[in-house]
């Protein structure tokens, strides 16, 4: 099977010049591959490095070596050493990331923020919307909050939303960070099942999950990441 | 943000190469190189003093640069040479193919004018001579840029801060530019009317699949609006690349020291 995500002996190393250059090597010698249809979780203790791999794997952190293999398009694209331009193409069409946290606009509704990802890829206004209407639904956003931005929801909702935003799209990569943070126990068995369908639908996935329920029900392979720990 | 098919194979609409600028003694501009494709932000970020307003100034011809050269694709497909265009040929690029929205509406209106004819004027500078079509067309932009249709007649002196921007955007727009300039388009203006504009520019850049080299202190925006950024100090490009990767993993000095310095709210 070919992997969709091929990463070989990435390092990240942050500099802190503002206090003197001290250099915080964060994870080296990471490699690792994720097949279409598998859920695979970092596991290791805070502050071990998962959000940062899982920033380098959506290219928001750079990388001092190594490969980011990404297969997008039918082609193996290093995100490592891409343009921005192919970093940006390869976010729409390729690689999904649902953060922790919300970063929402202001004065957006929140079923466009969830609509938005499919409306970019060319679907309709009325087909996107109805699927973040099911979607929504799906993780109990009450339809009378859709028409409003989500800047003012509780921390729960604001995830949820962010949710729906990352799982409404046909991605075939999709980046889960601590996806069940902060919701209840139904809504997490809302998560499960969706992770589940985008198993079936053979997205490849990589998540960090702290709860060890969840975790368990998730997934596939377990990468500890405190094997990749950098020598300080 | 939504944007449109960045294309992977398509030609750079701009491209400056070793663009520099010295006022006398002293070097506004060294040495800056780019490409800017079809349907992309970039935001020039720096402090006052870094450069950033002189190297829009040379990018949209309106300063002749001491060395290096912009070059500009034209509708028809071929690459110009900015310096090697007339003057008329520069005017009339920044009449349709080009806007530029200043800091300061009074800059970029026509103050004592009504708004439809701010906005119509543009079009009758491209050939359009039939005055319905030009106050429908009009109308039609002020609507989009959220401006009462009622106040077409008002001069934009009898206007707010807020509501003088969006007609200027709206006066760039009309004629359906490919590449817009905006200089500090939120400074100046209160968070809240700043947070509404900002919205407005995010959803028109992204339906008309517009260029923009945007030119902010403010790395909010340049995190809202762009692609792409460079980070400028003492004239020069000192990082450069995608905007979330430069905010969230800056990797010069003076880059950490800028992201840092946000008070957050």
């Amino acid at each position: 099977m070919t992997a969709m995500i091929d990463i070989t002996d990435a390092k990240k190393t942050f500099t802190m010049h503002l206090q003197g250059g001290i250099e915080l090597p964060v994870v080296s010698g990471v490699t690792f591959q994720v097949n279409p249809g598998e859920c695979v979780v970092l596991s290791g203790p805070s502050g071990a490095g998962k959000s940062s791999i899982l920033k380098m794997i959506f290219g928001n952190y750079r990388c001092d070596s190594g490969r980011i293999g990404i297969r997008h398009r039918d082609a193996l694209i290093d995100l490592a050493s891409a343009e921005p331009r192919q970093v940006l193409n390869v976010r729409r069409s390729t690689i999904g990331y649902v953060s922790q946290f919300l970063r929402a606009v202001p004065r957006v509704a929140t079923i466009d923020v969830v609509a938005e990802p499919l409306i970019v890829n060319g679907a309709s206004r009325a087909d996107a919307q109805a699927r973040a209407g099911e979607l929504l639904q799906r993780l109990n956003i009450p339809a009378r909050l859709w028409q409003l931005p989500p800047a003012t929801f509780s921390g729960g909702e604001q995830q949820r939303v962010n949710i729906a935003r990352g799982f409404i799209s046909d991605l075939p990569i999709l980046l889960l960070d601590e996806p069940t943070a902060s919701l209840d126990a139904a809504n997490r068995a809302v998560v499960v099942e969706l992770v589940a369908e985008k198993k079936r639908q053979g997205v490849a996935m990589v998540a960090i999950v702290h709860d060890d329920e969840i975790r368990h029900l998730i997934a596939d392979r377990i990468v500890d990441v405190t094997s990749f720990a950098a020598a300080a | 943000m939504a944007d449109h098919d960045l294309l992977e194979n398509d030609e750079p609409l701009l491209v400056a190469t070793s663009l520099s600028k010295s006022f006398g003694r002293i070097a506004a501009c060294r040495d800056v190189s780019f490409s800017l494709y079809p349907g992309e932000v970039l935001a020039i970020v720096g402090e006052s003093g870094s450069g950033k307003s002189t190297l829009l100034q040379l990018l949209s011809g309106q300063l002749a640069a001491s060395a290096g050269h912009v070059s500009y694709r034209m509708r028809d497909g071929v690459a110009r040479d900015l310096a090697t265009l007339g003057e008329a040929e520069r005017r009339f690029l920044f009449r349709t193919d080009w806007g530029f929205v200043h800091q300061d509406p009074a800059q970029g209106l026509r103050m004592a004018v009504s708004a439809g004819a701010n906005v119509g004027e543009r079009l009758m500078a491209v050939g359009w001579n039939h005055y319905g079509r030009i106050r429908d067309t009009a109308s039609d932009w002020l609507t989009r840029v959220e401006i009462d249709t009622a106040r077409i007649d008002d001069a934009p002196r009898t206007y707010s801060g807020g509501m003088r921007q969006r007609l200027q955007i709206a006066r760039n727009l009309v004629t359906e530019p490919r590449l817009v300039f905006m200089d500090e388009p939120t400074g100046g203006l209160d968070v809240s009317v700043q947070a509404r504009l900002l919205d407005l520019l995010r959803s028109l850049v992204a339906e008309l699949n517009l260029a923009v080299i945007i030119v902010t202190h403010d790395l909010a925006v340049a995190r809202l609006l762009s692609h792409r950024v460079m980070v400028m100090k003492g004239g020069r490009v000192i990082e450069t690349g995608l905007t979330d990767q430069v905010l969230d993993d800056p990797r010069e000095p003076y880059t950490q020291l800028l992201v840092s310095s946000i008070l957050p709210p």
